[in-house]
């Protein structure tokens, strides 16, 4: 910790970043997203096993420009981020939405996080994404500290569930679909709270024609959350934190991650993972799979 | 209505240069096929937009069929490259959450293909008349209704006091 708090006051007292963003402790088992620009300040920043947000949602173009741009000059922008954190920027990246150059990652070997603020961290209360995790060392950083743990192990949950569904029939299907997203009350938290999901205006609020229903009844609701997960699908880096933020305990993450798993086994990709490799919904292949087609 | 008199409704979003212009060739060679398709010309198979086929599902099509240029013969030459990506993950996407392969179909049909057009409608149509009705999204609309309390069948009669000062006045 004591690294990470002298790494972050020298960038800024040296003027290398404008801002840090960070967590900073609100009680034991509890952080909270901060960003300082107070050198002074940084000794607030800590990283433990309640690091749950994804702070990656917080690089969108106009809050960078907003932090970075003093005295006619750009400064870069840091910020902690857990590895998978680091796939959520690397997407970002990939699709032009910040410049490398511009995002100072400071990142951490990773053991895993609670599911939620209030847990204890052990087997049973590991987040899901965790289980399945296979960088705990991030991908990309340009500074890296905490040591490394064992993670504990859990069973794969999520995978069975995933397993469960599609030995439903259809009609099934439709319907333990049709009832998760009737609990949908369109807060749209899925939408804040995922860095991916940054267009600066969203299909939903586009009223006229009113092609996604915004009133929460079963059609609207069953339109945006397909809607949703297919804006994701071959973009999502799994981080989970839809639904962690969905105050209805929608599966969210239990589609995305079907349409990962679809990604891997289709085009055999994996968002988030490369900086040289382009997105797989911008890009095309002459020899992709010709099946579906007449 | 019995299932024997149903016939289905199909929306077809062709594309401008190819699946539309083969469709013209159909007719004037005076080829027969099933009316059930409600032709949709859109300038490209890459413009289709996902939410075109959930609307055209909200509003009661029982299949949807998305046709398009042959690879490489694109008029605006990728955009059924984009659109070949596209339809496999929301296929998928549809099967997951329960709507079958079935009822969304795709083909590229080129603008000489008169006849290819008209088998492939042929066919769309067999299968959905397979399948019978789309009645899981259908009840959705039907399903939607408010609960209103009850209203008290008898209300009291309101009282109201006579101002007799201002008569008087």
């Amino acid at each position: 910790m004591k690294e990470l708090i002298k790494h972050a006051r020298e960038l800024l007292e040296n003027g290398e970043v404008a801002a840090v963003i960070g967590y900073r402790q609100v009680s034991a088992k509890r952080t909270k997203p901060v960003i300082i620009t107070d050198p002074e300040e940084t000794s607030a920043l800590v990283f433990n096993e309640y690091c749950l947000n994804n702070l990656a949602v917080y690089l969108t173009k106009a809050r960078i420009k907003l932090l970075c741009k003093k005295n006619d000059k750009v400064l870069k922008l840091a910020i902690t981020a857990k590895p998978c954190d680091v796939h959520s920027i690397v997407a970002l990246i990939q699709e032009n939405q910040i410049d490398r150059d511009t995002i100072h990652i400071i990142s951490f070997n990773c053991h895993g996080v609670a599911k939620d603020f209030g847990f204890d961290f052990n087997g049973d209360n590991l987040a899901s994404k965790c289980i399945t995790c296979e960088t705990h060392k991030p991908l990309y950083y340009d500074a890296l500290f905490g040591e490394v743990k064992e993670t504990p192990q859990a069973s794969d949950t999520a995978l069975a569930r995933i397993k469960e569904i599609e030995s439903m029939p259809h009609n099934e299907r439709f319907e333990f679909f049709k009832s998760e997203f009737d609990k949908c009350i369109k807060c749209y938290a899925c939408r804040a709270v995922c860095p991916l999901c940054y267009c600066q205006r969203c299909i939903t609020d586009k009223t006229i024609p009113c092609w996604i229903e915004t009133s929460s009844h079963q059609r609207g609701n069953f339109a945006w959350n397909v809607i949703r997960a297919f804006h994701l699908s071959g973009r999502c880096t799994g981080c989970g934190e839809c639904d962690r933020a969905c105050p209805a305990d929608i599966p969210l993450s239990l589609i995305n991650r079907k349409m990962s798993m679809e990604a891997k086994n289709l085009f055999s990709f994996v968002s988030g993972r490369s900086l040289e490799t382009p997105t797989l919904v911008g890009s095309y292949n002459e020899k992709d799979n010709n099946e579906l087609f007449m | 209505m019995d299932k024997q008199n149903w016939e289905p409704k199909i929306a077809a979003f062709v594309c401008n240069w190819c699946t539309y212009t083969g469709a013209d060739l159909a007719g004037t060679s005076r080829l027969k096929y099933p009316a059930n398709c409600k032709i949709i010309r859109v300038m490209c198979s890459g413009s289709i937009d996902p939410v075109f086929i959930l609307k055209a599902f909200e509003r009661g099509a029982d299949g949807v069929l998305v046709s398009g240029c042959h690879p490489n013969d694109c008029h605006y030459n990728a955009g059924n490259f984009h659109a070949r990506r596209r339809w496999d993950f929301f296929h998928e996407l549809l099967d997951f959450i329960g709507i079958e392969k079935g009822r969304l179909q795709f083909s590229w049909i080129s603008a000489s293909e008169g006849k290819k057009f008209a088998d492939v409608i042929t066919k769309v149509t067999e299968d959905i008349k397979a399948m019978g009705p789309f009645t899981a999204y259908k009840k959705m609309n039907s399903e939607f209704t408010i609960d209103f309390p009850e209203e008290p069948s008898e209300l009291p009669e309101p009282e109201f006091q006579e101002n007799s000062d201002k008569e008087t006045e």
